[in-house]
């Protein structure tokens, strides 16, 4: 693939290229379990070659979609098309997708290079080729000296690599992981997340990841489908949807967002103008999203683009705020203020180079924002 | 217990005998806390078997038992031609029982485990009810069934199946496997129950996952998974199967007499406890590399599986 050599800038441009027809459509998917709606008309179209990740709290459907998608779980309405192919039931061994579950599922009774073959045995592919085929396989998630070591005694790192190897054997057109880096502690997922990032881009298959950590959606993905309830909320890539959440939920659920009290909101065309007691009027883009409900949206700031106006520094648009709370968190510190006319409390993140983790709770401090940092959201 | 110097009150606390702080450690805690069962057990069941242990090397002198040493009762016992024919058809029929009886819990068990959803105790539940009657009566229950004019000859006789009862249903080897597998197919169903319990269903999706269909599903990750339950299953029928004397006596007829009746005899009307005793512990122990030949099989057909 070109697409590690190239500049991250320039992957916008490069990706729609590569990625024109649709590997997986989700057309309609309802999923009722007795009287409880799992999943309520899904929609969403999955890329060739894309690494695309179902976001969500627990409970919002998003396993449940990828149940569906492998064939475990069959939707109550509505169909599932992979590589143009309708699903409908088609029982997992004869769909083009493998699954790396979230226990892993590694065969007790047989080794490491046993549990790499297992499927390929079906394939008849003779000896040699199958032992090259393993051998690449445990060479590719680096464990070619543990073939012989039998399944029930490989640590939870060991086992991960394992069943993506053991996945990856088959060659899928589609390879979908259900949370697979939840059960590793806190090093080794950082470091797998940038290891699976890297094997999606090398071998250049449809990924399709099921998590709850909002870092981990962000760091790995192309495109993020945020779930709620068994609904899609957004669908975009990470920095569209870090930074122009489609609704209040997404927002929440992607780290801090301060949510602001607005005399006046208007959308007009593909702008919008607010009015913000004890912060002034203010202006942005809708960006890429719709806002159905004018009458229920609300205007937002990530913490983050806000910042302190230290003495003796001027800017634009200056807000007189006092400080109520105050969290230190070694590199940074988050300061909980109180601006007159703003219902709700506001966030500021600063780093400490400046003194931020000095500031009295109770002391009066100047803050500005930058122009373009406000998001309208629906309510 | 050996005491150490004169005891003085401050220092009673520090200078306990050994065997008072052996006591407190955590080795002696266990084996204070297993004693009473450890003592049942080694009165109950190491006490009988010293008993009959002893007994075979010793001889039946008419009314008395010479006690000095010999080895004459394990001569008749192997090599005596109905003692050995008698071992080798209790053999059989235990193994096969075995076998029978596992194969028929096998999906019993299976189906209770995998579709038996929120009503699996009440299919345990239900599968114990015939075991609550006695074991002579459901003996009894085969006689009637298989009987010359049984259930079976008489609905075989209804339906034009046959023209006259057969004689060849009771008062043999079949009648007695038939009904041994019945007996113990509750012992069977429950360990192999367990084992399919304990099966990561997970596993099974990652086979299916992995390209496999249900029968190589089952023959690929079910059976290998649950060996140990089947296992268990095949010990806990064959092993009491072996020294069962109730059940070839009422159904078996001559062809059915096992190892056991033998014993019985020899302990009972011939009152030749020796003999008896030679012939009880030549079983055990054949049975025991049986047994182990039984489990190194099963073990190297599940390394076989892959």
């Amino acid at each position: 693939m070109t697409e590690t050599m190239t500049h991250p800038s320039l992957k916008a441009d490069i990706a729609p290229a590569a990625a024109t027809r649709p590997m997986i459509e989700i057309r309609n998917v309802d999923k009722v379990f007795g009287n409880f709606r799992a999943l309520d008309t899904l929609n969403a179209s999955i890329r060739e070659g894309e690494f695309f990740s179902l976001l969500g709290p627990s409970g919002c459907g998003k396993t449940t979609l990828l149940r569906m998608i492998g064939g475990f779980d069959e939707p109550t309405s509505g169909e599932i098309l992979i590589g143009g192919q309708d699903m409908a039931g088609k029982p997992p061994n004869l769909r083009p997708t493998n699954m790396v579950f979230q226990s892993y599922a590694i065969f007790p009774h047989l080794n490491v290079s046993e549990n790499i073959a297992y499927g390929l045995k079906r394939l008849k592919l003779g000896r040699s080729e199958e032992e090259k085929r393993v051998k690449e396989a445990l060479a590719q998630v680096e464990l070619s000296n543990l073939g012989p070591r039998m399944g029930n005694q490989l640590s939870g790192g060991q086992r991960q690599r394992v069943a993506l190897a053991r996945a990856l054997v088959m060659r899928p057109k589609v390879l979908l992981l259900d949370e697979p880096l939840s059960a590793l502690d806190k090093n080794l997922r950082e470091q797998m997340q940038v290891e699976l990032r890297h094997l999606q881009r090398q071998i250049g298959i449809t990924f399709v990841l099921v998590t709850h950590d909002q870092y981990e959606a962000l760091s790995m993905s192309d495109r993020i489908a945020v779930m709620f309830s068994g609904q899609i909320a957004q669908i975009a890539e990470p920095k569209e949807i870090y930074q122009n959440p489609a609704t209040r939920k997404v927002a929440d659920f992607l780290g801090g967002m301060n949510f602001l009290t607005a005399s006046e909101l208007a959308v007009d065309g593909r702008q919008f103008r607010a009015t913000l007691p004890g912060i002034g009027a203010i202006t942005g883009h809708l960006s890429g999203k719709e806002i159905t409900d004018p009458a229920s949206a609300i205007i937002g700031i990530r913490p983050e683009r806000l910042r302190i106006v230290w003495e003796g520094e001027t800017a634009d648009h200056i807000v007189t705020a006092r400080v109520v709370d105050r969290n230190y968190y070694g590199e940074m510190t988050s300061l909980m203020v109180a601006i007159d006319g703003q219902a709700e409390e506001i966030s500021v993140v600063e780093t400490n180079d400046f003194g931020a983790d000095d500031i009295p709770v109770g002391s009066v401090i100047r803050i500005t924002y930058d122009r373009d940092a406000f998001i309208i959201m629906q309510g | 217990m050996p005491t150490s110097a004169p005891t003085m009150p401050a220092a009673r606390a520090g200078s306990r005998t050994p065997g008072s702080r052996w006591l407190q450690t955590e080795a002696g805690k266990g084996w204070v806390t297993i004693s009473p069962p450890l003592i049942y057990a080694l009165l109950l069941l190491i006490g009988p078997i010293i008993v009959i242990v002893a007994n075979s090397f010793w001889s039946q002198d008419y009314l008395t038992i010479d006690r000095s040493f010999t080895l004459e009762n394990y001569k008749a016992a192997l090599t005596e031609p109905i003692y050995r024919d008698l071992l080798f058809r209790s053999l059989f029929v235990s193994v096969t029982v075995a076998f029978v009886t596992v194969i028929l819990a096998y999906p019993v068990a299976w189906f209770v485990s995998f579709r038996g959803g929120r009503y699996k105790g009440l299919w345990l539940f239900i599968i114990t009810v015939p075991f609550w009657s006695g074991y002579l009566l459901r003996i009894l229950s085969w006689k009637v069934i298989l009987g010359y004019k049984g259930v079976l000859n008489e609905t075989l006789l209804y339906l034009g199946v046959i023209a006259e009862p057969l004689s060849s249903l009771i008062y043999n080897v079949n009648a007695a496997i038939i009904t041994l597998a019945h007996s113990w197919a509750a012992f069977a169903i429950l360990p192999l129950f367990v084992s399919l319990e304990k099966l990561d269903r997970s596993l099974l999706e990652a086979a299916a996952d992995l390209g496999d269909g249900p029968v190589r599903r089952f023959l690929r990750i079910t059976l290998p998974l649950t060996a140990p339950g089947i296992i268990a299953a095949l010990m806990i029928v064959m092993i009491p199967t072996v020294g069962d004397y109730v059940t070839p006596k009422l159904v078996g007829g001559k062809d059915g007499v096992m190892i056991a009746n033998a014993i019985q005899v020899q302990f009972g009307k011939a009152s030749n406890w020796p003999l008896g005793a030679a012939l009880a512990v030549s079983t055990m122990v054949i049975v025991t590399m049986v047994a182990g030949a039984i489990v190194l099989l099963i073990a190297g057909l599940k390394r076989l599986v892959k």
